[in-house]
């Protein structure tokens, strides 16, 4: 048996990390400011459109690897980019699964606050700007959720992360797809070695966001 | 009463148990565990066996499809009744190590060096796999490896140290995948690759050509092994073993490819022993 490389294992959580972290970063930026629209507003075909974004929570990572896969082939509409196959293509896919999630929880999050708060800060004089500022900070616990969910998402998938990614050693391969890789030899040890390093990342990185909550939850006892 | 049902009960226990085992006189039957390579899955061949040896006999079969190396390992933990593989170093070593009951040749097809049809390292021209191999890491050309520890994987590894080089660097891709990922992977980044022909035919979508082929060194053969271990369904393999070697098999491979790809996927080997 082939003793595990410290070197690859650190290769590995960094690549790792890089990705769905970033992934979850433009999912935050796309997914936070998305759900409070559809949490506030109310607009003609609101429903259908919360009704896609609460599907998409449950949008199969293998899809969304096929479609992003199939856009970012050389003669897919987006060939020219050359994405296929790098790590950005692989946050590109990741954007997708995590975005709808952080997008839907922070829609629920925004119509859990109660329903006279948006007015009444109104009235004392907010602008939009504020009063939008305003919900996040009241609403700050569901949305680090929605954040660690996302993440969570993203850092366990493998169906994307192979085919847009291709598991390629030394440049697109994962936690994830190195395990389905030992597991496909038959190398169970190395493949068990990388679950738990993987639930080592997804701890440390959720033990960040947990007392990040947890320091807000204080604050609003006191 | 109680202890005569129970009596009963064990009898009818014992008789039904003599008539699933695969004791003498009687027919094999129940299931049997096949792992096998992604190669025979890919090209459609296991489609076509599998039924037609489920309709010759009562075993059914669930077929894994994996590289040949994981093959062999769930062979020698007693997770697979028969073993049809392509690997005969590391079968060699299987039987060696005493996890096979027998082991006989089935049929062969071929590998083939596949690449972008534009060629860069020219391999077409060059002479030969060693030839080929040479040019393609002298002009470090993207070279797609199945990094896996299948048969196709063995295969690629022998023929690097054939040419006498030691792949590594950027351009020599490891996919850690099967052989119709990585030929996708291969096509899309414009890399050679080496793989069997039936799989490379019954790949879709790919912008690749076969470059070099033909040669003595890119044969491809396979083998059953019946697996000797605690627990495993002796009958239904040893009578998968005898079927798919018997001469109406041995022609139904012959002609298994010709209607759809126009030429014969794997060549049989059982007349020959």
């Amino acid at each position: 048996m082939i003793p595990l490389s410290v070197a690859l294992v650190w290769e590995l959580i960094g690549r790792t990390a890089v990705v769905s972290l970033s992934a979850t970063a433009i999912a935050m930026a796309i997914g936070i400011p998305a759900g409070t629209a559809l949490g506030m507003l109310r607009f003609r075909g609101q429903r259908p459109v919360a009704a896609v974004v609460n599907t998409g929570m449950a949008l199969p990572t293998v899809v969304v690897g096929l479609v992003v896969a199939l856009v970012l082939f050389r003669n897919g509409p987006l060939g020219s980019l050359d994405l296929i196959y790098t790590v950005r293509g692989m946050i590109l896919a990741q954007v997708f699964i995590a975005a709808p999630l952080i997008a839907g929880i922070t829609m629920a999050a925004i119509q859990a606050l109660p329903e006279e708060l948006p007015d009444q800060l109104r009235a004392l004089g907010a602008n939009r700007r504020q009063l939008v500022v305003r919900l996040w900070l009241e609403a700050r616990l569901p949305l680090l959720a929605a954040v660690m969910a996302g993440f969570g998402h993203a850092v366990s998938e493998v169906g994307a992360a192979t085919m847009v990614g291709g598991n390629i050693h030394g440049q697109t391969q994962v936690l994830t797809t190195a395990i389905v890789e030992d597991v496909g030899k038959g190398d169970f040890t190395p493949a068990l070695a990388y679950g738990a390093v993987l639930l080592a990342l997804a701890f440390a990185v959720n033990a960040v966001l947990t007392s990040v909550q947890q320091r807000g939850a204080a604050w609003v006892q006191s | 009463m109680k202890a005569r049902l129970l009596v009963a009960a064990v009898l009818m226990v014992a008789i039904a148990g003599c008539g699933s085992d695969s004791g003498s006189g009687s027919a094999p039957s129940g299931q049997m565990v096949m792992a096998t390579t992604t190669s025979t899955r890919d090209t459609g061949l296991l489609d076509t066996l599998v039924p037609a040896f489920e309709k010759a006999t009562k075993c059914s079969v669930k077929t894994v499809a994996v590289g040949s190396g994981q093959a062999l390992d769930l062979g020698a933990r007693g997770q697979a009744d028969v073993l049809l593989v392509h690997s005969p170093a590391a079968e060699e070593t299987f039987m060696k190590e005493g996890h096979g009951a027998s082991r006989l040749a089935v049929m062969h097809n071929d590998f083939v060096l596949v690449g972008p049809p534009s060629d860069p390292a020219k391999v077409a021209s060059a002479g030969g796999v060693d030839q080929a191999l040479q040019a393609i890491a002298k002009t470090k050309s993207p070279f797609a490896s199945r990094a896996d520890d299948s048969g196709t994987n063995a295969k690629e590894l022998k023929l690097w140290e054939a040419a006498g080089i030691k792949p590594s660097g950027s351009w020599y891709i490891k996919t850690g995948q099967g052989m119709g990922a990585t030929l996708t992977i291969a096509s899309q980044k414009r890399a050679y690759t080496l793989s069997d022909r039936g799989t490379f035919l019954a790949t879709k979508n790919l912008d690749s050509k076969i470059l070099v082929q033909g040669e003595e060194q890119l044969q491809n053969p396979y083998h059953v092994i019946v697996v000797k271990h605690d627990g495993t369904n002796v009958g239904c393999a040893k009578a998968f073993s005898s079927w798919i070697t018997s001469a109406p098999t041995q022609t139904l491979i012959a002609g298994f490819g010709k209607a759809k790809f126009g030429q014969a996927l794997f060549h049989p080997d059982a007349a020959a022993q």
